[in-house]
């Protein structure tokens, strides 16, 4: 199963694989959070929702639903690929 | 020597420093008027640039993008796009900030592509070396063919070479979208081009997909941009793909001219986070925060508030004794003075809270409130974005409600608004202190001050019933709720003063001139209706009086004659007999016709019914010298012989207030923003009924 934005825990970082530009709201891509890109969990709220991030040097706040809609890659060896792309 | 004026906007992503620029570049030469139609905040001020040239600078809303997500962001486009607008800049002004700079760089290239000479400058420029960060101005400037200018708004540092740049800007040609459409889709845009040839085709694009009102367009271009309108799907995706295509573009000149020594850059922002964002300290410290606020708004406002009372009640007698007796003496001393006396006092509260929001705001704070909150909101149907207006709503419900635009679902929105005028604005105080201090005794119960617990009870009412107000709406509403919550959380920074004086000076003339405006206009209106009456039982009051207390027998002072005959003409003036009107149906709450009056005439303004109060008794009483609470502690109702406002008349009263919607401002303003009747009728129909009905529940209960 593909990891997602909304499974990192605090302090963990991943890079984002893909979003589905469909769904995906277009303030957040303005925002830069798109494919490539290093996204950091650094708060999750209490009840789990919502979460607060770092990506692409923007500091945001999502909900766990669009968190959840933000496909990422954490195996260090693959991000290395990614970024490096 | 002629003169020159140029037009400048200022466009900027929230947070970074674009007011402080504003302000900076104006100081106090600046006034805030209205977009139309609409109520967002037009701030513009006047920049003398050099000795023949003034620049005219419009401070356009926060936004991140030119795609508008809320209305205050779509003023941006509207004055970008159009030619005619009246706002339509000679230059735009893109403030970016050294932190967030490929953020910023994204607007930029938006509103670069509008073919308006642009200026980009950077801001917090000085504290570039603590962060670590360099930038090659010059390779930066020849890349996006603009002028660059770094600046630190808030130490005054590189605004001469801004104005500078505003005078004889380097650049002035730039390329539009061209460059993208290639990449995004050649059919489409090429037949873009050829349909609505006779704008650039960037800006063809932005009508596609942005513009709402069209009518300003020959018939031919709106049948053209309805046609591209049809797939929106793939609208959608050619924006994505724009919005990507623009970031690589910007990653590629900063991989050029910007750099970060990534060990250099502070921590003080995650380290701050951790605490104030901590699932338990984070609301420990939130609690803490809002008593603190409420502690200040009664402590240090009480003394000011009471120094302005006295003090118009001082001028009131002065003039009395200066002017000679007549119509326009009493006009002035018992109907414009109190009214005038009725508005300053409340300028201590709205001050000190406007100035707690602004700092909460201006910090970055409020944005971890925001995080906090949003879950528990939800469950309420609101956002954590509904904390900001909840918590201005203590100040007043009117620019709360404003405040309320940032929230971008539209029933989180609605119900946002619908609730905020339950809890407690500062108008209510005058009402809960008066009759708090004439029932509940001022006595110490286990260390709590009574009259401090009632009134923490009363504020606690408000927000109560907000919430569960929230809730039966959030189950009962039935509109589709499309949103998409993200918010910024910027980084920590410390008020700045000016920013934080211009802010509240704003707020307060607005309120002072707003709803000053109509409490004075209600004041004259109540002493007219006051002190005229009928012309059978009113006009004639003296020999009415004369003969009742000759019939009685008993022997009255002249003192006692005069005031019998003044309640007498009270109770046969216009108010009095629309005041008995309505006693049947009031005097279940306990409330008698003296008091239906101020309810009457406080349907305008809460704050009203004190002012109200005290008109009525001075009307009645020429003495002027004891304040509106003595006089109200010494009415005796007739029927009891007992004191008017005894305990739980004056219970009754406290809760009536807490829920009845008693505020026109507040209406016309929820109209504006929902842009129909329907709701703010709706508020004023539900919030009056269950005012009427707990409020009857507690005098029938109590009594």
């Amino acid at each position: 199963m593909t990891k997602t934005v909304a499974d990192l825990q605090i302090g963990e970082k991943g890079i984002i694989e893909h979003v589905c530009l469909n769904d995906i709201p277009l303030k957040l891509l303005e925002m830069g959070c798109m494919p490539g890109k290093e996204v950091e969990m650094v708060q999750i709220a209490p009840f789990n929702d919502p979460l607060y991030i770092i990506v692409n040097g923007s500091h945001i706040a999502i909900r766990k639903e669009v968190a959840e809609i933000i496909k990422i890659e954490t195996d260090k060896i693959l991000c290395d690929i990614i970024k490096s792309k | 020597m002629r003169h020159n004026k140029i037009k400048v906007a200022l466009v900027g992503n929230p947070n970074t420093g674009k007011t402080s620029l504003f302000n900076q570049l104006t100081g106090l030469n600046q006034k805030v008027g209205n977009y139309p139609g609409i109520t967002v905040d037009k701030k513009q001020g006047k920049c003398k640039l050099s000795e023949t040239v003034t620049a005219t600078i419009t401070d356009l809303p926060g936004t991140y993008s030119i795609n508008p997500n809320t209305i205050d962001e779509s003023i941006v486009l509207e004055t970008l796009i159009n030619k005619d607008n009246e706002d339509y800049p000679d230059i735009v002004l893109v403030v970016a900030e050294v932190d967030n700079i490929k953020r910023n760089l994204f607007l930029f290239s938006q509103i670069k592509d509008l073919d308006i000479p642009t200026v980009l400058v950077i801001n917090m420029s000085d504290q570039m070396k603590r962060k670590g960060i360099s930038i090659d101005v010059e390779l930066l400037e020849q890349e996006l063919k603009t002028d660059v200018v770094l600046i630190s708004a808030r130490k005054n540092i590189g605004i001469d070479a801004l104005k500078k740049a505003l005078l004889h800007p380097k650049y002035k040609k730039t390329e539009a979208l061209a460059v993208y459409s290639k990449r995004m889709d050649v059919d489409f845009f090429t037949k873009v081009a050829t349909e609505l040839k006779n704008h650039s085709l960037y800006k063809a694009w932005l009508l596609i997909t942005q513009c709402n009102d069209l009518s300003a367009f020959p018939k031919q271009e709106q049948v053209a941009i309805e046609k591209f309108r049809e797939d929106e799907n793939k609208l959608a995706r050619l924006q994505h793909k724009e919005t990507v295509l623009r970031y690589a573009k910007i990653n590629d000149i900063l991989k050029k001219t910007y750099k970060v020594d990534q060990q250099k850059a502070t921590t003080l922002r995650a380290r701050l986070d951790k605490v104030l964002t901590h699932r338990i300290f984070g609301y420990v410290i939130f609690v803490a925060i809002l008593m603190l606020i409420f502690q200040s708004v009664f402590d240090f406002a009480q003394i000011p508030m009471d120094y302005i009372d006295s003090g118009f009640a001082q001028l009131s007698n002065w003039t009395t004794s200066k002017l000679p007796k007549g119509m326009f003496t009493n006009l002035l001393t018992e109907g414009i003075i109190p009214g005038i006396g009725g508005i300053l006092i409340f300028i201590p509260q709205i001050v000190i809270l406007f100035l707690f929001v602004a700092i909460l705001e201006e910090t970055g704070y409020m944005s971890r409130v925001v995080f906090l909150m949003d879950k528990i909101m939800r469950r309420f149907g609101m956002s954590g974005k509904s904390v900001v207006p909840l918590i201005s709503g203590t100040a007043c419900a009117i620019p709360a409600i404003m405040a309320a635009r940032n929230i971008s679902g539209i029933k989180e929105r609605l119900i946002t608004i619908l609730v905020t005028p339950f809890t407690t604005c500062a108008a209510r105080i005058p009402v809960y202190a008066i009759i708090i201090a004439l029932v509940v005794p001022n006595e110490r119960y286990y260390g709590f001050n009574l009259q401090g617990l009632t009134l923490m009870v009363l504020y606690l009412i408000g927000f109560v019933s907000a919430i569960v107000s929230a809730y039966i709406l959030h189950k009962i509403l039935k509109v589709t709720n499309k949103s998409h919550f993200i918010i910024e959380m910027p980084n920590y920074k410390l008020p700045s003063i000016k920013n934080l004086v211009v802010t509240i000076l704003e707020k307060t003339k607005a309120f002072v001139f707003g709803a000053g405006k109509i409490i004075l206009a209600i004041s004259v209106v109540l002493w007219f209706l006051a002190s005229n009456g009928p012309s059978s039982s009113f006009g004639k009051a003296n020999e009415i009086v004369a003969k009742e207390i000759k019939l009685d027998g008993i022997n009255l002072s002249e003192s006692e004659q005069q005031q019998k005959i003044a309640s007498y003409k009270l109770e046969h003036s216009y108010i009095g007999i629309l005041g008995k009107t309505i006693e049947p149906a009031i005097k279940p709450l306990g409330y008698d016709w003296k008091i239906g009056i101020a309810l009457i005439s406080s349907f305008a303004a809460r704050e009203v019914f004190v002012g109200t109060l005290a008109t009525i008794y001075s009307v009645e009483n020429e003495d002027d010298t004891t304040g509106i609470k003595q006089r109200m502690q010494a009415e005796i109702n007739p029927e009891t012989g007992k004191k008017r406002f005894d305990f739980p008349t004056g219970i009754s009263l406290l809760v009536f207030y807490a829920f009845a919607m008693q505020c026109m401002g507040t209406l016309a303003v929820v109209k504006r923003e929902t842009n129909t009747w329907k709701w703010p009728l709706y508020q004023l129909f539900g919030m009056t009924a269950m005012a009427y009905l707990f409020a009857f529940i507690t005098y029938q209960v109590l009594s």
